[in-house]
């Protein structure tokens, strides 16, 4: 039987709402209304409004209240509605769930989890659109996730909340629809990259909303007697690059698939750590599609020409396998 | 006069002489703080409470063991107060893997989990919503608890103060929100940075029961945060303090201060908190000339011992360096 994403991180949700009384769900409009993107939709009704809190619009008073009930023994998951607005509650995560195990000598940490929605495609202009992962990535004291498959948005939750530190899950928007089998074992690690898909003559690497576009991609390709391995990053932070040398070792080639702007992207720490490891095994220079660097226009033909597009991979694919 | 009685006037004299007592260890704290920067032995910034202690000691004396406290970059008092030894935060200081947190965080932030003491926060505001946190735990777990925020007036023009008010209000969590007002901001006088500099009333515009007191005054914070505690743990609802108070040096070592007027600092000196309690005491006939030396002497010799087991302790190694950035591996 095939699920949402949505629906798969809300069953995640009410199991981790069940097993654990510390567990409590807090942030805009996830109760009465359901959630922005309707993913706790039903979960007033099950658990009540004291852990299916509803919060007034102060991002960095409800993060940093959840960063204090983490420290007061409780397993709070935090909802911010989108990344762009997570910038409100910039000074809870990173000034303070970051660091507040280092500066007190290892004498606290922080067991949070923040969701919040990502990415664009729904036409939500430039300040419900943008991909800002790597923002969090660059911070040392939390862990970055990124599921982008009904399996790990199933899975990751529960690692999620049992990891003392302060975890951040970034969810796509345009996933949220997304339908697949739920495969029987759902359950995951939060410490490895996935191998989606395996091949031989280029390494794709990507994560969250661009997972689709690469398999895609590489599919079109496949037809073409082009083999592309693709990797989902799943944990932006600490990258597991044991995963990529690997692929990339084997492949001689690599590109990254990022919705972030180029400029300071994750793909170009990414590149970077190619270089850093894989430089003598290259065939060819490493190269990106990420989106253009414009703040996400409205328009629809807009938004998509400044979003990765599976032509723009393909593209770039033939481009470093010289095809 | 029955015997309950002078059970309870010598209880009365033995709490003012320890305030006294403190204070005196808050002032000899932070003046040899200054005199060690000046040696090079702490660096960074470093703010003094130096004319505020009757706020940190007044207040803390009237909360439990087991409630929370959370405080600001001006905190060595609050530190102090919860328990946290003098060597520990001296230590700190220097830097010393001794130090209540190894050395990582320094001046601005003294931590001491056992105690409940949340920092040492050097984001203006930054506690606040911590704050509102630990209260909502606390309520979420059945636990009785108050949680005691400190914080400058100048906290009080962030959005995280109005963020954590209303949400303390509006969830009725047991915070007491303790606002040091020094009437500055760093530089910035409080008529220069809040349009209701009626602090009170500001806070009283969340339904916060909001009172005012003389921070110089230690009997009357401590009374009057003993009140504003009992009324946030009868109701289970947040109450804020407003301590009238000055710092006496400069914001931190690097302010030259130039935006206070030296008659006003002169001024406040003669209201010392120090001063003024131990004429009340002598007048009072509870501590003589000699009772006082004794307690300025353990004071210094505490401070002095302080001062000799930081210069004594170890650094952190540098092997060191990354510990406790996540949760090892083998902690999970």
């Amino acid at each position: 039987m095939k699920i949402t994403y949505r629906e798969a991180l809300r069953l995640a949700l009410h199991e981790a709402m069940t097993a654990d009384p510390r567990v409590f769900l807090m942030g805009e409009d996830v109760g009465s209304y359901g959630g922005s993107y309707a993913v706790s939709k039903g979960l007033l009704d099950a658990f009540g409004p004291e852990r299916i809190r509803d919060t007034p619009l102060s991002e960095l008073g409800f993060v940093g209240a959840g960063v204090g009930a983490a420290l007061g023994g409780m397993r709070p998951i935090v909802e911010v509605m989108t990344v762009n607005f997570s910038l409100l509650a910039l000074d809870a995560i990173v000034n303070t769930a970051a660091t507040l195990r280092h500066m007190s000598g290892g004498q606290f940490s922080v067991p949070l989890v923040v969701r919040m929605a990502t990415g664009a495609g729904r036409q939500l202009a430039a300040q419900h659109s943008h991909s800002l992962e790597n923002w969090y990535a660059h911070v040392p004291g939390i862990r970055v996730l990124a599921p982008a498959t009904v399996a790990d948005a199933r899975g990751m939750l529960g690692p999620a909340l049992a990891d003392p530190d302060p975890v951040i899950i970034f969810e796509h928007a345009q996933l949220y629809n997304m339908e697949d089998a739920l495969p029987s074992d759902w359950h995951c690690d939060i410490t490895h990259a996935a191998v989606r898909r395996p091949g031989t003559q280029l390494t794709l690497i990507t994560y969250g909303g661009s997972l689709p576009k690469a398999l895609q991609a590489a599919q079109e390709l496949s037809g073409e007697g082009i083999e592309v391995e693709v990797i989902d990053l799943r944990v932006l932070r600490p990258l597991d690059t044991d995963t990529i040398n690997r692929s990339v070792r084997k492949t001689q080639h690599a590109i990254i698939v990022d919705e972030g702007w180029k400029t300071g992207s994750l793909a170009a720490e990414i590149m970077a750590q190619i270089m850093e490891n894989c430089f003598f095994e290259l065939d060819a220079p490493v190269a990106r599609v990420c989106s253009e660097e414009v703040p996400i226009p409205y328009a629809k033909h807009l938004e998509e020409a400044a979003l990765p597009q599976v032509p723009r991979i393909v593209a770039a694919i033939k481009e470093v396998l010289h095809v | 006069m029955n015997p309950k009685t002078k059970t309870q006037i010598k209880e009365t004299q033995v709490a003012s002489l320890k305030m006294l007592a403190d204070m005196l260890r808050i002032r000899h704290m932070e003046e040899k703080c200054a005199e060690v920067y000046g040696a090079g032995k702490i660096r960074g910034f470093l703010h003094l409470y130096i004319g505020e202690e009757a706020c940190a000691v007044g207040a803390l004396s009237a909360l439990a063991a087991e409630d929370n406290v959370l405080a600001t970059y001006r905190e060595h008092a609050h530190a102090l107060m919860r328990g946290v030894p003098m060597r520990a935060i001296m230590a700190e200081m220097y830097g010393k893997a001794a130090g209540c947190c190894r050395g990582h965080g320094g001046s601005m932030h003294l931590f001491d989990a056992g105690r409940r003491f949340y920092g040492g926060n050097a984001i203006v505001g930054g506690g606040l919503p911590l704050a509102v946190g630990l209260a909502l735990a606390d309520r979420m777990q059945g636990i009785q608890r108050v949680t005691a925020c400190f914080f400058g007036e100048g906290a009080m023009a962030e959005g995280a103060f109005h963020e954590s008010m209303n949400l303390a209000a509006l969830w009725q969590l047991p915070v007491l929100f303790c606002c040091e007002n020094n009437l500055y901001a760093m530089g910035t006088a409080l008529a220069r940075s809040e349009s209701q500099p009626d602090l009170c009333a500001k806070a009283a515009s969340y339904k916060v029961p909001a009172v005012k007191v003389d921070g110089m005054d230690v009997r009357a914070v401590h009374e009057t945060t003993l009140q504003a505690a009992q009324k946030v743990r009868a109701n289970g609802g947040p109450a804020f303090v407003e301590y009238a108070t000055y710092r006496y040096r400069a914001h931190s070592m690097f302010d030259p201060d130039l935006y206070r007027d030296k008659a006003e600092i002169a001024q406040w000196k003669q209201r010392g908190p120090i001063h003024s309690f131990t004429t009340q005491l002598k007048a009072a006939g509870q501590l003589t000339e000699a009772d006082f030396l004794v307690l300025d002497a353990r004071a210094e010799a505490e401070v002095a011992d302080a001062v000799a087991f930081a210069e004594a302790a170890d650094l952190e190694p540098v092997s060191e360096l990354l510990r406790d950035v996540c949760t090892p591996a083998e902690a999970l």
